[in-house]
């Protein structure tokens, strides 16, 4: 239990000319349940995104259950590996995007078996269990033969986080999941989230609901300006800020 | 393959095969334009509330949208002078084209009218305007606007259609260039010019009819 | 000539069946061909249109506007004179069905680019997080979706083919406008043949708009 899930040192990367993340240290450790916060542009989304190899990263190095997943190192730079490898560093990870990006020409179900089958190579049988199970955890048993397009915004988000954990992911990443939902449907979202917390699923969570992150996690990170600006218990950040941006940070969100 | 490029008999000629091209661009604006206006009638029956008219218009459209053009040019140049409408070459091409036009331009029109607001047409007649009048002044012109981008592609189309005439001995650019070709046998030189000049003034129309749409254009 | 001495007309008709029904053969066996092969070879091109190497993307690009900005006609007669010359020797058959080819291929290329250029970035990164790599992500999550929306415009581009095919009369083979000018010829009945060639090609469209919509019904995504 010594080595973190997830280790990211010292990462930079850039957007062309710009810098958007200085230099990140984090450490995650099993069961952990991580929440970052912070405003548009400090970086939080990106640096989620660089977990599951989404976006690229010029400095540094991410490392999931004691492994260096994307690059590997030529002198001082960076050299990104494979694409078969950075397709299987990916299935370290589970990921649920804002725009829930589900399939549209395929079901509910199909959207959970179609990695199964495809990258799994789970049979169909298995492959429809598996399913089976996870639409009825995030309670969507009943339209699971459902197109996206006849599902409201919460239940796609839900079948969208049946997809990603159904794959039993090592870590799971949340970025801002509810942030496109309709304000009755976000509640459904998140209590399925805090089952997965319960259940003791690692998670990495970028959001904006302060409330939601304050009773779910174990720990939250303040991201400012590409660099963690503080990062504590939910008590610690929420309660007690110590830094003035973490304390503007508070008083303009609705905490 | 011992054939060596030779472009000097296409050069001698070149003013014929531009004198073509001209002729193919005034055949495609007269018959567009009269396509058009005749297309933009066939339109308000596509969308008029009588029974009668949408059906005649819209058998119409999909007969002719269906039929190769080729059919419609011999049609009218072969076939009609037996029931004594004799027509000459250019004004049988000019007949048929815009025939065909007028059939493709008025589904673009119907849909750009499909997508006008509902609530112009009553905000029209609400201050006084009569139902044509209101057709001419505010739905009309807002509609030629959204459609440009569609009825550019339409007018390249149709251009290109103006080879056509080619087959009837139409002096065009493609007419020039089989006629250049019996004399001098280079058909790679010429057949090579000749579409080179025909992607150009397509490109020549598509950037023009683009710079309208930049500033006519109405955003959705 | 009275226009309504059917009776002459379907005695003409049933005498003339076989060349009639040979050249009707010859349109659709020559459009079809040209559409499936334009259509493999079109998204071939569309797809390295979307995702290939600077240099691909560029010479395709030329390619597909080269030969959407070239009227059929000046397609046909160029297969037909200038492969010739160059040595090779095509009949007027196929020189008409690589002409056609060529056509149908552009305009497939060009809508296959434009549909998986519309499919949004989303689907692909969703592909990508759940670990499939980029040619299941293409078969399984890009092409179903691009399909569904390009059928309408590729049926509307099997229809011009269709009627395309005509233009290979110009260069003698013997499809229906051939086979229809060359029973004219003999019984000068042009009027009723006539009608009756642009019948017979507005039922093969037809049929095919027809097909197309309720293909694009069944498959439509509810």
């Amino acid at each position: 239990m010594n080595n973190p899930l997830l280790k990211i040192s010292n990462l930079y990367k850039r957007f062309g000319d710009v810098e958007v993340l200085h230099g990140v240290d984090l450490e995650v450790n099993t069961g952990d349940v991580v929440s970052i916060i912070g405003s548009s542009g400090s970086g939080k989304t990106t640096l989620l995104r660089c977990v599951n190899l989404l976006e690229d990263y010029q400095k540094g190095s991410i490392e999931i259950d004691g492994k260096v997943i994307g690059y590997k190192n030529k002198g001082d730079k960076l050299v990104r590996l494979s694409n078969s490898q950075v397709a299987k560093d990916r299935s370290l990870t589970g990921m649920v995007f804002q725009s829930f990006n589900l399939f549209p020409h395929l079901t509910a179900t199909d959207n959970v078996t179609i990695a199964l089958r495809k990258v799994q190579k789970k049979s169909r049988k298995e492959s429809m269990e598996i399913a089976d199970k996870w639409l009825s955890a995030v309670g969507l048993a009943e339209r699971k033969h459902h197109f996206p397009s006849q599902l409201s915004g919460g239940q796609q988000q839900r079948v969208a986080i049946a997809r990603a954990v159904a794959l039993n992911p090592k870590l799971m990443l949340f970025d801002e999941v509810t942030s496109a939902l309709d304000p009755e449907l976000i509640n459904e979202v998140l209590d399925v989230i805090k089952n997965l917390a319960k259940e003791g699923m690692t998670m990495l969570i970028v959001t904006h609901e302060m409330r939601f992150a304050y009773e779910v996690s174990s720990k939250v990170i303040f991201m400012n300006d590409g660099v963690i600006g503080e990062s504590g218990t939910p008590e610690e950040i929420f309660k007690n800020p110590k830094s003035e941006r973490l304390k503007n940070f508070l008083k303009s969100s609705k905490f | 393959m011992d054939y060596i490029l030779n472009f000097n008999a296409v050069w001698r000629d070149f003013d014929l095969l531009i004198s073509g091209l001209l002729l193919g661009l005034r055949l495609a604006f007269i018959s567009i334009l009269l396509g058009s206006v005749i297309g933009l009638f066939v339109a308000f029956a596509l969308v008029s509330r009588n029974k009668l008219l949408r059906s005649i218009s819209s058998i119409y459209v999909t007969v002719i949208r269906n039929i190769p053009i080729l059919i419609i040019i011999l049609f009218i140049y072969f076939a009609l002078p037996s029931v004594g409408l004799l027509l000459d070459k250019v004004t049988s091409f000019i007949f048929a084209l815009t025939i065909y036009s007028a059939a493709y331009i008025a589904e673009v029109f119907r849909g750009g009218l499909l997508s006008l607001n509902k609530g112009l047409f009553e905000a029209g007649l609400a201050t006084g305007m009569t139902a044509i009048q209101t057709n001419r002044i505010i739905l009309v012109p807002l509609m030629l606007r959204s459609v440009l981008p569609a009825l550019s592609n339409n007018f390249i189309s149709l251009f290109k259609d103006t080879s056509l005439a080619a087959v009837i001995a139409v002096p065009e650019l493609t007419y020039y260039t089989r006629k250049i070709n019996t004399e001098s046998f280079r058909v790679i030189e010429s057949w090579m010019i000749t579409s080179l000049l025909y992607v150009g003034t397509c490109f020549v129309i598509a950037f023009t009819l683009r710079q309208l749409e930049k500033r006519y254009a109405v955003p959705k | 000539m009275n226009v309504l001495t059917n009776h002459a007309f379907f005695d003409q008709l049933i005498q003339n069946q076989s060349a009639i029904i040979k050249g009707l053969y010859l349109t659709a066996y020559i459009s079809l061909t040209a559409i499936i092969i334009g259509t493999i070879i079109g998204i071939f091109v569309g797809l390295f249109l979307t995702y290939g190497y600077r240099i691909n993307k560029f010479i395709f690009r030329i390619y597909v506007d080269f030969i959407r900005g070239t009227p059929v006609l000046v397609l046909v007669l160029s297969a037909f004179y200038v492969l010739s010359v160059a040595g090779v020797n095509l009949t007027a058959i196929q020189a008409g069905i690589l002409a056609l080819t060529v056509f149908a291929s552009s305009h497939v290329a060009e809508m296959t680019r434009g549909a998986l250029n519309n499919i949004s970035k989303g689907q692909t990164e969703a592909a990508n997080a759940l670990g499939l790599t980029f040619s299941k992500t293409f078969i399984y999550i890009l092409m179903p979706q691009a399909l569904r929306q390009i059928l309408p415009t590729w049926i509307n581009a099997s229809v011009e083919t269709l009627k395309a095919s005509t233009l290979v009369s110009v260069i003698g083979v013997g499809e229906l406008i051939l086979t229809t000018q060359q029973v004219v010829s003999r019984n000068f009945m042009s009027l009723e043949f006539y009608l009756f060639a642009g019948f017979l090609f507005f039922i093969l469209g037809y049929s095919i708009e027809r097909i197309g919509k309720y293909t694009e019904q069944k498959v439509s995504i509810k």
